[in-house]
């Protein structure tokens, strides 16, 4: 269904249905006729024959809705926005981060601190990197300005802890190093769409 | 069918033991009870039910009951203690009274002490008054419960009782009547005689007598299409809302025990008792009638609305008292004319 038909607010115009509702009973003989068709009617059976329908489908045709949370979880979708994860590259196995602090500045919560310096090669090397959950909102504005799509959000949404406020350090969200064949690329907020390839225009060498 | 003068005789210790046998596997039934409407309502929702407490939950019951009695045993400051104390027991207490004049195993002698352990705790000859009266006294325990509370719920509770009681009463005893009439005795086991030996079922000859006893039975166990006193999405919880740990328990095995007996009489007064069907055993059979219609009343709660008050009492004086009444009349002048 498309918008225009929500922001189409000329009554009469829309596509509204008039249900064909009886009159109520009015004389004496009316109500009594209503009553003996309301009692001989079988919509009370029509009623169990329904209940009496889920149940053997839930028993015998497979048909139980039940997850037994705990113990089996529903797919979430990959654009959830749980617990973030710090991503690495998948040649090379370095941390993805540059260490550029966009992140940081966007927070609007202002839960990411992080600290860096140069390494021996003039390289940026992240000395400091946490998150304060307890503060975060997970908005995705993060993974959404990171230019290196190093900071994502995971699928990890089991956030109940000890702390009310609980941090996560860059080695624990960041991807171990022995893990890093099963990293997934986040489809997310700030994920490059899969038809990339084709937006792209190639730009003139004398621009 | 074994005449009963070849029956051995009833001594006090067959009594004792049926009474002991009565209390303690109808108490457990009706704490069973609670799991297995769990399960139905949820199969009926296409949901999996208890499932931790047991191998799909059965040891659910055992959870409950530790729950319950450990819970803390709580009356409201300005509650009437004495009455609120009683209460629960009231409704508990009427709901095995009655049980002891209706047949609910088969008899049996216990083989080395030589007692005999009859199928009826004591069958009076007036069982059937007996036992409806019984299930009428245990509205005491609501009409009290609500009223000694000292809580708005719980009055709006008790008043709900009164009504429901003045609306189903009538209609369980003209029922009722018109089989009586055809049998021509109120004990359970003449009811039973007179359906034995490849007889027709009364349900056959009464069906309307047999719905209206179904909808008051509704009414009396206080089930689903008529559960006013205790709704939740209304009264909070009616007359148990200050109640909790063993005596509200107490009222809930009340509750099912006279689940239990409604089925108990609905099966041997209008389908056909313990008698032997074709090649099944009437253990078997009664066990069976029993379980349909205790899963009656849970289907029926999982599938209807419930109706207002005053459409209960609508219903009643309106609708099912006449319908009773041209049923007594019809059953007697075909009983005249045969
Ligand atoms: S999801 Fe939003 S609030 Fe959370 S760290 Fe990222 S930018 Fe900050
Ligand atoms: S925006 Fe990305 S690259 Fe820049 S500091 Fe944050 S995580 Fe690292």
């Amino acid at each position: 269904m498309g918008l225009e038909q929500f922001k189409n607010r000329n009554v009469g115009t829309q596509n509204y249905k008039v249900l064909d509702l009886e009159m109520p009973p009015i004389t004496a003989m009316e109500k009594f006729k209503q009553v003996v068709s309301r009692t001989f009617k079988p919509e009370l059976f029509a009623g169990l024959g329904v209940t009496l329908r889920e149940m053997i489908n839930a028993l015998f045709r497979g048909k139980m809705h039940t997850t037994q949370y705990p113990f089996e979880k529903l797919p979430i979708s990959p654009r959830y926005r749980a617990i973030h994860e710090m991503l690495r590259l998948l040649e090379s196995g370095h941390y993805r981060c540059i260490g550029c602090g966009l992140c940081e500045k966007i927070c609007i919560s202002n839960c990411i601190s992080m600290d860096t310096r140069y390494d021996e090669n003039q390289r940026k090397e992240v000395t400091e990197y946490t998150i304060n959950f307890g503060r975060c909102i997970f908005c995705g504005y993060c993974a959404e300005v990171c230019p290196e799509l190093a900071i994502v959000h995971g699928g990890r949404y089991e956030t109940a802890s000890e702390q009310r406020a609980s941090f996560s350090l860059f080695e624990d969200m960041l991807t171990p190093i022995d893990k890093l064949n099963l990293q997934q690329e986040y489809q997310g907020f700030g994920a490059i769409s899969s038809n990339a390839d084709e937006n792209i225009k190639k730009t003139p060498l004398a621009y | 069918m074994v005449d009963a003068t070849m029956l051995p005789e009833v001594t006090a210790a067959g009594v004792i033991i049926k009474a002991i046998l009565i209390l303690a596997v109808i108490a457990g039934l009706a704490g069973f009870g609670t799991y297995i409407e769990r399960k139905i309502l949820a199969f009926m929702q296409r949901r999996l039910g208890p499932m931790h407490v047991g191998p799909h939950g059965v040891l659910q019951l055992a959870a409950d009951g530790i729950k319950l009695f450990t819970k803390e045993d709580i009356i409201p400051q300005h509650a009437n203690k004495i009455i609120f104390a009683i209460a629960p027991i009231i409704t508990a207490a009427t709901a095995f009274i009655a049980l002891a004049a209706v047949p609910v195993f088969p008899d049996f002698t216990i083989p080395f002490i030589d007692v005999y352990v009859p199928s009826i705790a004591s069958d009076i000859n007036v069982g059937i008054l007996f036992v409806l009266g019984m299930m009428a006294a245990g509205l005491y325990g609501p009409l009290l419960a609500g009223m000694a509370q000292s809580n708005k719920w719980g009055i709006i509770g008790s008043a709900r009782t009164a009504i429901q009681f003045l609306s189903y009463e009538v209609v369980t005893g003209l029922s009722i009547l018109a089989p009586i009439m055809m049998v021509g005795s109120l004990s359970f086991v003449d009811f039973n005689n007179y359906q034995a030996d490849g007889a027709l079922w009364l349900v056959v000859y009464q069906p309307v007598a047999f719905v209206l006893f179904l909808i008051a039975g509704f009414a009396e166990t206080n089930r689903t299409p008529f559960d006013l006193l205790e709704h939740e999405a209304e009264i909070i919880s009616g007359y148990v809302t200050e109640y909790s740990g063993m005596r509200w328990g107490l009222f809930f095995i009340g509750e099912y025990a006279n689940m239990i007996t409604i089925g108990i009489i609905a099966s041997v007064v209008f389908l056909g008792g313990y008698n032997d069907f074709w090649f099944i055993p009437g253990w078997i059979m009664i066990i069976g009638k029993i379980a349909f219609s205790f899963f009656f009343m849970l289907w029926v709660r999982a599938s209807w609305p419930h109706v207002r008050p005053d459409q209960l009492m609508w219903l009643c004086w309106k609708v099912l008292m006449p319908l009773a009444v041209i049923n007594i009349l019809i059953t007697g002048l075909v009983m005249m004319i045969v």
